[in-house]
């Protein structure tokens, strides 16, 4: 479940910094911003040296001597790593399905499998790579001037909001928030929300999350309907609650070959015991968990433990929570200094927010999170290139590290 | 995790505690009895050097068997003097879920030797200015890395007077070259700078100056941990025993190693009781500096930022950073006050009124959910302001705002009940209640349950006193 970004200043968006317009190319192009940088004036100084090299001048004190002497070569030890083995796994996920697996993508992902805690590669390489699947709303949103920038021609229509984050920004998936559906909002009919469906499954060929309003019954209504429109697909819907009838969800979303994901909020028990209502009906292959994303600096610590907690507790064998992790990492919208203008020593925002969001995004990767949900696309470009290097089993280049102390920055 | 821990917090109780005190009851540490002072000592809120009696000769045994027993898995080592000395490490636990993380993650940022006078003075300033106030915390930064980039003793030596005449901020002092080092150390010879490194090549000379200038001294072997194990080896036995190890840090393709030995370490200390892996560990995320090419500054120091980020997450102690923008330190510090606070400490605030300032019979009424960071972002920026105001706290199960009026933990049945319950009715003699902006889906129903007039208020609560001005009339 996410919530909806929201905007800073509307009305002073073209005030500000000059960026380039498109900072997610100059990002990715290693352009040379332009920015009002903090390098000060460099003024030339003379220095005037003082006769004779400081180790020349240099006090020595005699030391008290050393029981049994200081070394004279370095003494050698060996160093173990500290390798540990777990007594359960993580179950596996299959997101998506090609023709030949019943549905219609142009492939499938597989998440979870995990032996070990989070990047322990010392250990175990990590089995599935994790995923990222990228924000497209049903229709206008709030959304904060760093992210409309790269979505404003695409706003409003989700077929090319889906074929904008797949072709230009890399989505391994696409999330379509049926946002529309909310009682309170547009009220849209199951009938609607097939048909925004349908246009997103024909416009991108990868597997698709189907996010609901948040409402229990309405959303319990439009999640029948899409099951039932296109069996097969292995969507991932986006969730199951507590407060839903949870045997009818699970018993369509299993009868069509779909995806569960399970949320929560904040608290491991209520986890279990809403995956334990789940497993009457679908097996643990078909549930992916969502354990609340709070956005750094407002609740990240508490959804960083929590997870932690989960994944290691899964791999010692709490079944229960033995599920992948989603993560809507676009809450991280939600922190005001994601989006906010602020004085001057904090700006520009344009850059603020999504590292705000990658800084989100990045503590939750360490504790395991296998699926992200993310919004801004220089985001996604730093977390996909982040697990790529994770993942790439190449070794650090050490020759070159003991130069920080020199370089000249 | 299976593995076994050595002296690790779960198996400590305050009994073990209680069985090595005087058991005398004599309330000079200012506990009730020996009991309590025992469980406090176990949760680490007071010292056992509060306890007068276990300071005397005939209790050193007792004493000393409690340091051991409640000595951290990694050691605690203070750079600087004075007020701003800053303590590294002292790690209790390896997961953030296990027992309160102790001594946030230091950060310190560089100065070289080859900036003019006037460019260091302005850069410390930028470093001393740095300050964010984050729901009642002050995010600051913490030490000044005096690098050298020219490889001249006196130029070295010359910026470290400097630096020491600027500010009292604790130093790290880089240099490879010993005599460099020396120079450096020759003009602040009792400031107990950190000082960087000692490696493979030059560990005497290093160790030699550690013990002479008694600094704590970081033991430098990138990529390789066998080295950097007979490097602390070796130091011990030379008598440096205050280390702090530097595995290396890594960008790109080096992150799988840089994160890898970050964790084996701290593993090795917190969980194998490996005493060569129990000291500080320092990060380096300047190395995205190093061999940068062409590539755009910004994206440099985006890099720098989020390795930060990873290793203060990864067990990082210190931090050495270059870029010292506002946007790109900013995550970072406050993702470490994020994962150094209580891991206890309720996600949700007590629901009820709160009152702020001295409020009248026509000040304003706001409500708020009761997850405690919106409850503390909207209570800070009320009191900030110093505004007289009522803000009620509504039960929402935790849950903020947007996603408990969407996930209906947040509902209009709640907030008409809570307004009942608060007592506001007899302190004010208006009935217009403000709302959060992101709560307006269910202002109409609202008004119906509660009879109060809704004023939708700003969507986040920075803009209140704007709010108050332009739009409040009692």
């Amino acid at each position: 479940m996410i919530q909806l970004p929201q905007d800073g200043d509307k009305k002073k968006e073209d005030e500000g910094l000059k960026l380039s317009s498109d900072l997610l190319e100059a990002l990715a192009k290693f352009q040379q911003i332009e920015l009002q940088d903090f390098e000060m004036d460099v003024k030339e100084l003379e220095i005037i040296f003082e006769p004779g090299m400081a180790g020349q001048i240099m006090p020595k004190i005699k030391l008290p001597g050393i029981a049994g002497g200081k070394p004279t070569a370095m003494l050698q030890t060996a160093f173990v790593p500290p390798v540990e083995t777990y007594p359960n796994k993580i179950t596996e996920v299959k997101l998506g399905a090609t023709r030949s697996e019943g549905g219609t993508r142009g492939r499938s992902l597989i998440i979870g499998g995990e032996t070990s805690p989070a990047f322990y590669n010392f250990e175990r390489p990590t089995t599935h790579k994790p995923v990222i699947t990228l924000d497209v709303f049903d229709m206008e949103v709030p959304l904060s001037k760093a992210v409309k920038m790269h979505v404003k021609d695409v706003v409003g229509d989700p077929a090319a909001w889906a074929k904008l984050a797949v072709d230009k920004f890399d989505a391994d998936m696409v999330t379509i928030h049926l946002i529309s559906i909310d009682p309170l909002l547009k009220d849209a009919t199951p009938k609607d929300a097939v048909k925004t469906v349908e246009k997103v499954l024909q416009a991108v060929d990868v597997p698709l999350v189907i996010g609901g309003c948040g409402d229990p019954v309405k959303d319990a209504d439009v999640f029948e309907a899409i099951c039932e429109a296109f069996p097969g697909e292995r969507f991932l819907i986006s969730s199951i609650t507590r407060d839903m009838d949870v045997e009818r969800c699970a018993k369509y979303v299993k009868k069509n070959g779909h995806i569960a994901l399970s949320f929560t909020p904040m608290d491991l028990n209520l986890a279990r015991e809403l995956n334990r209502r789940l497993y009457d009906f679908m097996g643990r292959e078909d549930i992916v968990m969502d354990l609340t994303t709070a956005a750094l600096g407002y609740g990240l610590d508490y959804a960083f433990t929590n997870m932690e907690r989960a994944r290691i507790g899964g791999l010692m064998g709490d079944v229960e929570l033995a599920h992948p992790m989603s993560s809507g990492t676009t809450n991280a919208w939600a922190a005001r200094e994601a989006w906010l203008k602020m004085s001057a020593e904090w700006e520009p925002r344009e850059l603020r927010g999504p590292l705000w969001e990658v800084t989100t995004a990045l503590t939750l990767l360490l504790t395991g999170v296998d699926l992200f949900m993310m919004m801004h696309p220089a985001a996604v470009k730093t977390l996909k290139d982040v697990t790529n290097y994770l993942t790439s089993g190449k070794k650090a280049d050490a020759s070159k590290f003991a130069e920080w102390v020199s370089v000249k920055a | 995790m299976s593995e076994k821990k050595k002296a690790g917090l779960k198996e400590l109780s305050p009994i073990d505690v209680y069985k090595l005190l005087p058991k005398t009851n004599c309330k000079e540490c200012g506990e009730d009895n020996c009991m309590a002072f025992a469980t406090k000592i176990v949760n680490r809120e007071i010292n056992i050097d509060q306890c007068p009696p276990l300071l005397k000769k005939e209790n050193e045994k007792a004493y000393n068997q409690l340091r051991e027993m409640l000595k951290p898995a990694v050691k605690e080592v203070i750079v600087g003097v004075g007020d701003k000395a800053t303590k590294l490490g002292g790690k209790l636990v390896m997961y953030r879920h296990e027992f309160t993380y102790t001594n946030p993650t230091a950060i310190a940022i560089d100065v070289t030797d080859e900036m003019t006078e006037q460019e260091v003075i302005n850069r410390i300033k930028r470093i001393e200015n740095y300050s964010f106030e984050y729901i009642g915390y002050t995010l600051k930064l913490d030490m000044i890395a005096v690098r050298s980039t020219s490889g001249d003793a006196e130029k070295f030596k010359a910026t470290v007077k400097k630096v020491a005449e600027t500010t009292n901020l604790p130093m790290i002092l880089c240099a490879l070259n010993p005599n460099v080092l020396e120079a450096g150390l020759m003009a602040v010879p009792n400031a107990r700078p950190l000082l960087y490194a000692a490696n493979a090549e030059n560990w005497k000379d290093m160790a030699e100056l550690a013990l002479m200038y008694n600094c704590p001294l970081v033991v430098s072997a990138p990529n390789d941990l066998t080295t950097l194990f007979s490097l602390a080896k070796t130091m011990m036995a030379y008598g440096v025993t205050d280390l702090v190890l530097d595995p290396g840090t890594f960008t790109n393709e080096g992150l799988p190693d840089t994160i890898n030995n970050f964790t084996m370490l701290r593993r090795a200390a917190c969980k194998g009781g490996e005493e060569l892996a129990g000291f500080p560990l320092m990060g380096v995320p300047m190395v995205a500096w190093v061999d940068r090419g062409e590539t755009a500054e910004d994206l440099i120091k985006w890099r720098e930022s989020y390795l930060a980020s990873m290793l203060l997450v990864r067990y990082a102690d210190v931090l050495v950073m270059h870029g010292a923008d506002g946007w790109s330190l900013l995550p970072t510090t406050v993702l470490r006050q994020n994962i150094y606070t209580d891991p206890r400490k309720p996600v949700a605030v007590a629901p009820g009124l709160k009152v702020f300032g001295t409020p009248d019979e026509n000040s304003p009424v706001f409500f708020t959910s009761n997850f405690a960071l919106t409850y503390y972002t909207v209570a800070s920026d009320i009191e900030s302001n110093k505004l007289n105001a009522y803000l009620i706290v509504v039960e929402t199960e935790g849950s903020a705002i947007d996603s408990g009026v969407a996930g209906r933990k947040l509902t209009a049945e709640r907030v008409a009940d809570a307004i009942k319950a608060s007592g506001i009715e007899s302190k004010v003699k208006h009935r217009k209640i403000i709302i959060p902006g992101k709560a307006s889906r269910i202002s109409g129903e609202i008004e119906e349950l509660s009879g109060w007039k809704v004023q939708v208020g700003p969507r986040d609560s920075s803009g209140i006193p704007k709010y108050l001005q332009e739009k409040w009339q009692p």
